[in-house]
């Protein structure tokens, strides 16, 4: 799950992670508002527009603006808010803003990159952290390696202080700003762990001129799976964000991804729903979503992915895979004769079963009386529904 | 021969009066695996229906101790996941299967880090796996066993219904299977290729491998060197996600920490200079595994 860069600042704040002064807005007036508070509480004249979208890169796009003035504010605010906000990270279709974070402008000494995220191959969370912040860090990465720093938080103790000194060494930061870092590295690490994040990015960390280490961005995510320990997180979710499908999806404990193709996926486990993706592109076509409907479907589930598919008017055919260990190849028939009878299906309908009771779930299929062609297999299945979208255009 | 489980296996069904546990520990008795206790913490003593034959207690220790278990299959929910781990490393299990899906990562970091430290011989495979199978001798899991069938072919799997749709392949070309093992497809789990591999390697009963890898990661990229540096017996492959679209990663921080590795195409590249043969689709990867070693036997 992701949030928005005021709600990671607000965490932040809460875990005593330095933050810049600032108040966040859903509406033009309430930022106009904000503006001369943000001014008394930093006592500076300077505040930044910043737009709340979950993507990267809106800098880039016009969505952030530094003001001199509270005059130059309210205009940026009226110029940001309600603006569609295109950046590298968006696609061409952009985001609509419509929450913005009034924040105090700082006098920055110098820009640094810090991430936090889980390593696979050590299986230990990672802390990165680079001297050239404030740019495009993959191109960093990928050009000069050796100016990203990492150091790993051991599980059994935690992230200790020397190891802020030796990031503090490697980012060429001294003296009393050094023991700046370490205060700042303590209460983020100890958020990142109590927060389960999954990733953790400020982008840039700053240093003032009066020798203070301040996050200046905030962007989180959090481990899925621990969801359950954190309900006030939940609170944090803006629907605005998320594809209404995929929600739809959510509620139903299906994974579901929607893609710009036409041919409609349901498949069982994830790695089959990617090889089915593999395999009609392979076979010239085009899918239109990932859909994993799990290991221990109902036929109401079946039926609620079935529903979600077919709410996608780009979907000419639909192209069913099932192997059934857990999931019953009668359950899945079950759920896809309902599910028809219920949306009365416009589109062809191709069907690939194999599994446990696979016959008697071919059988019920045949015999439903509905237009359902049958695959043998899933190279068979994948070249019929290719064909049958093809016809359909 | 086999890898893992087979006619030694003694196993305990952790979470066995659960929907789960109850159905497939009923599924491995059918198949003719061995399981000789259950366990649910508060629930020992009580039978579970159509499971009377097998004890149930409250500890993976009375489970060691009275029924004489020496592995485990775990289908306790997510929240309590980590500690039944724990628990049976603790009761001196040496080989834990973790099937449970959703186990926070936070959780799993802590639990590599004591099983590496504190108990080195234990091997845990998963968590968010499918289990492993030794045809014909011995289920852990919740595969289909009728689509197995006894035979030289390792199976080793990122991916659960992917792993049968490739020993369903097999099958039906009449390939039978020494072991297949689902390693789960989680960001920190036990098993990872290499070891399944050295395994495969080591095991008599292993004529030739199947590996089916995943995005993500560099899992695959490492198992081709190792493969390249140390198996002499025939390998085949498939990458799943070849055509999943970018963008879905994690960030920039995602792209960073693999180096740039992780796509389909690297992983591809990797297994072709180590002279591993990579099906092109997944309806070819029986077939794929076939030819290899049929020009193997003309060679020979």
């Amino acid at each position: 799950m992701k949030i928005h860069e005021y709600q990671g600042k607000q965490l932040f704040r809460k875990y005593g992670v330095p933050v810049p002064i600032g108040i966040a807005a859903t509406s033009v007036e309430e930022a106009i508002a904000a503006i001369p508070k943000v001014q008394q509480q930093a006592g500076t004249e300077v505040v930044v527009v910043k737009a709340q979208i979950h993507a990267g890169g809106r800098g880039k796009g016009g969505g952030v603006k530094v003001a001199k003035t509270k005059a130059e504010a309210e205009e940026a605010v009226k110029k940001i808010f309600g603006m569609n906000l295109v950046t590298p990270q968006t696609g061409p279709e952009g985001k609509k803003v419509q929450r913005l974070l009034v924040e105090q402008g700082l006098a920055i000494e110098h820009e640094y990159y810090l991430g936090m995220l889980l390593d696979r191959t050590t299986g230990r969370v990672t802390v990165m952290a680079s001297r050239e912040g404030g740019m495009d860090i993959e191109e960093v990465a990928e050009k000069h390696p050796e100016k990203i720093i990492r150091e790993s938080v051991n599980p059994a103790t935690g992230w200790q202080d020397n190891q802020s000194r030796t990031l503090a060494k490697a980012l060429g930061i001294t003296g009393k700003v050094a023991n700046e870092l370490a205060m700042f590295m303590r209460t983020l690490t100890r958020a990142y762990d109590d927060l389960d994040c999954s990733l953790l990015e400020i982008n840039p960390l700053i240093t003032t001129k009066d020798g203070k280490v301040i996050a200046l961005d905030a962007k989180i995510n959090f481990d899925d799976n621990a969801m359950f320990r954190h309900p006030e997180l939940e609170e944090m979710r803006d629907p605005n964000e998320e594809d209404a499908s995929e929600q739809e999806a959510k509620k139903w404990d299906l994974s579901y991804i929607s893609l710009e193709g036409n041919i409609g996926c349901m498949v069982n486990g994830a790695g089959l729903a990617m090889s089915t993706m593999d395999i009609i592109k392979f076979y010239g076509g085009a899918p239109a979503n990932f859909l994993d409907v799990g290991g221990g479907a109902t036929a109401e589930k079946v039926t609620a992915a079935f529903k979600i598919i077919t709410s996608d008017p780009e979907v000419k055919a639909i192209f069913v895979n099932i192997f059934g260990g857990i999931m019953k190849c009668d359950t899945i028939a079950e759920g896809v004769i309902k599910a028809v009878k219920e949306t009365g299906l416009k589109q062809p309908l191709v069907v690939r079963l194999e599994g446990t009771n696979v016959e008697l779930g071919k059988k019920m299929l045949a015999e439903s009386g509905l237009n359902i062609v049958a695959a043998a297999d899933m190279a068979d299945g994948a070249q019929k529904v290719v064909q049958a979208a093809k016809e359909q255009r | 021969m086999s890898v893992l489980v087979g006619y030694d296996t003694r196993l305990v069904v952790q979470g066995m009066s659960g929907t789960a546990g109850a159905f497939h520990a009923k599924q491995m008795v059918e198949y003719g695996t061995n399981v000789v206790a259950g366990v649910t913490p508060g629930k020992g003593g009580s039978k579970v229906a159509g499971l009377e034959q097998v004890p149930l207690y409250d500890t993976v220790d009375e489970a060691v101790r009275l029924a004489h278990a020496n592995t485990t299959v775990i289908y306790v929910p997510p929240p309590f996941a980590a500690d039944a781990i724990l628990e049976a490393a603790a009761a001196g299990i040496e080989t834990i299967i973790c099937i449970t899906e959703g186990i926070p990562a936070r959780d799993m970091i802590k639990v590599k880090y004591v099983l590496d430290l504190e108990y080195p011989g234990v091997v845990l495979v998963g968590p968010n796996c499918p289990g492993v199978i030794t045809p014909g001798q011995c289920k852990v899991g919740i595969m289909p066993g009728y689509i197995h069938k006894p035979g030289g072919v390792g199976v080793v799997s990122r991916s659960g219904t992917l792993t049968y749709e490739v020993v369903g392949q097999l099958t039906k070309l009449g390939l039978g299977q020494s072991t297949a093992i689902g390693i789960g497809g989680d960001p920190v789990k036990g098993t990872d290729f290499i070891d399944a591999l050295a395994w495969f390697a080591n095991d008599p009963g292993t004529s030739s491998i199947f590996m089916i890898g995943e995005i993500g990661g560099d899992s695959e990229e490492r198992a081709a060197q190792f493969i390249k540096d140390n198996i002499d017996k025939p390998v085949a492959a498939f990458i799943g996600g070849q055509t999943a679209p970018p963008g879905k990663r994690m960030g920039h921080a995602g792209a960073i920490i693999s180096g740039g590795k992780g796509a389909a195409k690297d992983k591809i590249a990797a297994l072709q200079a180590a002279n591993i043969a990579v099906a092109a689709t997944p309806a070819e990867m029986g077939s794929t595994l076939a030819k290899v070693l049929a020009s193997a036997s003309t060679r020979g």
